[in-house]
């Protein structure tokens, strides 16, 4: 696969090997030993800081509930146990898998939905496509509560499963937005008119030429979208609390109920955390680069 | 962008020439439908969900915010603004104003913050070192996980207890002897929200560091060079070559945090869930759904809207003329 992600990433992960850049220009350029020596400290002192909470995630969540007292609650656990870990699953365990049937559906959808329009619009430009395509933006940026109430009584009314079906709906639709933008950076950047040309000569209508020619050089468009989707669908707080309840919503309301107890058992609530991380963590080590790249798509043009 | 082969229909400004123009047109009209409607046919479902899911129910939720619905069995009648008037003036102890000058705190908090980190880093790693990729990755990591479950995580970091009572970072403060720096945190009734912040700085720096590296190795090496030739020192190469080009990117990472905090709720939630100390309008909608004060959720949420359509309408226009322009 090549680097033809959105927008150039800026080579995310070391696995992606650094661009080959030209020597660098003498002088002003080169940091003195001290200076790196700086650099090197300032670099590790925000590494530490940046990786203490995920410190004190795991190490709490390997402590018994009630041995977390005031004193050592920095240190490691005395005794190693995984009793908050059963303890967060017997919480989380349905609701985990139930995201997945969140979750993989509604990656799969908006990223197709995603695919079309950023197609047309990129490459089938029709008179006043630009001003379409402004107005299907905006619905990326919009606060969701100015259409949570009314979309309440729609789901209602349509007659939407409650729970995981209507999740699924709503996240389908709301994803068509930054789907649309990704694949539209996508085609325009990576794809050259000539080949849609050609295919027109040769007499493909659009359908065929999206199907026979666009689809199958689609996928890192379709990587970094289904990332995405995935990624914001199990992390969705807000359509959840609205849409659905700790019997048949997704893990961060399970989270939230074990988490947010007036006396909270912090052991089991990191150890929660920590296993509703863990899908979109493994997303982030195994395909960080395309991850990125749908960040950086996320700013409407790099 | 492909031109449109289709030849505009003028209108014809002679007699004679009407009929043939007027036939021509209707070819034109039959040929402009073949071209191009297979693909509006193909983006059509889209359109009609956003229309109807956009903007369609945000014209229901001002439809509501204009009515008298202020409880489960109220009739839908037209009240007009005064549900608007009365967050602004009568809202009991100034709540809804409260929550705006929350809303404010936040902000800039967590736009100085995430923008200073942000760019240090970017800075810090520009020049390719070794060990820059693990760095980075790590930096970078807080994005992928939810505010839910990083707010399990900092809700034990901010811990309020204090002296001997201290747990999270005040216990390292006092272990430290740094003990004025003990505070209460998010339970501050002043600077809560300030506290509030440092989540999502910690969370969304690493985004911005990597829009700034992307902004830093776009820009050409000859640059750099013909600055180093006429004498800029380093300081100045940054303040008076590379900064001004980065404008474009600090414009676009100031529009996606800023309305990214205009709409935060899922951390508040999680950290200290709905509470006087640190709400804000997006938590406030959802406290005065659960009282069925429908009006009134509807008015804060239009408010709401209307405090994020300023910051982003402006800027997908401007984006839509760069890219004609292109």
């Amino acid at each position: 696969m090549t680097s033809t992600t959105t927008t150039p990433p800026p080579a995310a992960l070391p696995a992606v090997a650094p661009k080959p850049r030209k020597a660098k220009p003498s002088g002003i350029n080169r940091r003195s030993p001290a200076g790196r020596a700086v650099t090197y400290v300032l670099l590790l002192f925000f590494l530490i800081v940046v990786l203490m909470p995920a410190y004190v995630l795991v190490v709490t969540s390997f402590k018994n509930g009630r041995d977390i007292g005031v004193n050592g609650q920095w240190g490691l656990p005395t005794v190693w146990t995984t009793i908050s870990w059963a303890k967060a699953w017997t919480a989380l365990g349905p609701s985990f898998f139930r995201t997945f049937e969140l979750a993989i559906p509604v990656a799969l959808i908006s990223s197709f939905l995603g695919a079309a329009n950023g197609f047309v619009l990129a490459r089938w430009r029709f008179p006043g496509a630009d001003v379409v395509f402004t107005l299907i933006l905006f619905g990326m940026f919009i606060p969701y509560q100015s259409v949570m109430i009314p979309l309440r009584e729609v789901v209602h009314s349509i007659h939407l499963l409650p729970g995981i079906p209507t999740l699924i709906f709503v996240h389908c639709v709301y994803g068509i937005p930054i789907c649309t933008l990704i694949f539209r950076n996508y085609y325009a950047t990576t794809v050259p008119v000539e080949i849609i040309e050609a295919s027109r000569v040769d007499g493909a209508g659009l359908l065929r030429t999206f199907a026979s020619v666009i689809l199958p050089i689609s996928i890192p468009g379709f990587v970094v979208t289904i990332i995405w989707q995935f990624t914001s669908a199990w992390n969705d707080y807000l359509f959840a609390i609205f849409l659905s309840n700790t019997n048949n919503g997704p893990i961060t309301i399970a989270l939230n109920a074990l988490a947010g107890a007036q006396s909270p058992d912090y052991a089991a609530s990191m150890a929660g955390a920590l296993i509703a991380s863990l899908p979109t963590l493994v997303v982030y080590v195994v395909l960080g680069r395309w991850f990125i790249g749908g960040l950086m798509a996320g700013s409407v043009k790099s | 962008m492909t031109a449109s082969p289709t030849p505009s229909p003028t209108t014809a400004p002679l007699e004679p020439a009407r009929a043939p123009a007027q036939k021509f047109r209707r070819v034109s009209a039959h040929g402009r439908v073949r071209h191009w409607g297979p693909g509006l046919l193909l983006l059509s479902p889209s359109l009609v969900l956003l229309a109807v899911f956009v903007y369609g129910l945000i014209a229901w939720t001002v439809r509501l915010s204009l009515s008298g619905q202020h409880s489960a069995i109220d009739k839908q009648t037209f009240e007009g603004t005064k549900t608007f008037t009365n967050l602004f003036t009568h809202d009991i102890s100034d709540r809804f104003t409260h929550s705006l000058g929350n809303l404010g705190l936040f902000t800039l908090v967590f736009l100085l913050g995430t923008l200073f980190m942000g760019v240090l880093w970017a800075l810090l790693l520009e020049r390719k070192i070794p060990g820059e990729g693990i760095f980075r990755a790590i930096y970078l990591f807080p994005m992928a996980v939810s505010f839910v479950a990083s707010g399990v995580v900092w809700r034990w970091l901010m811990n309020a207890g204090t002296g001997d009572r201290a747990g999270g970072l005040n216990a390292i403060f006092h272990g430290l002897g740094l003990t004025f720096l003990e505070n209460p945190w998010v339970l501050d009734p002043h600077w809560g929200m300030a506290a509030m912040a440092m989540p999502a700085i910690w969370q969304l720096s690493g985004y911005v560091m990597a829009l700034f590296l992307a902004g830093f190795r776009g820009i050409p090496a000859e640059l750099r060079e013909a600055a180093a030739m006429d004498g800029a020192g380093t300081f100045r190469l940054y303040r008076n070559v590379i900064f001004p080009q980065l404008t474009p990117t600090a414009l676009s990472v100031l529009i996606i945090l800023g309305h990214m905090s205009m709409k935060m709720f899922d951390l508040i939630m999680s950290v200290t869930g709905p509470g006087w100390i640190t709400e804000v309008p997006a938590v406030y909608v959802w406290q005065t759904l659960l009282t069925s004060d429908f009006a009134k959720a509807a008015a804060i949420s239009v408010i709401l809207l209307l405090l994020v359509a300023v910051v982003i309408v402006p800027y997908l226009i401007y984006n839509n003329r760069v890219e004609r322009r292109s």
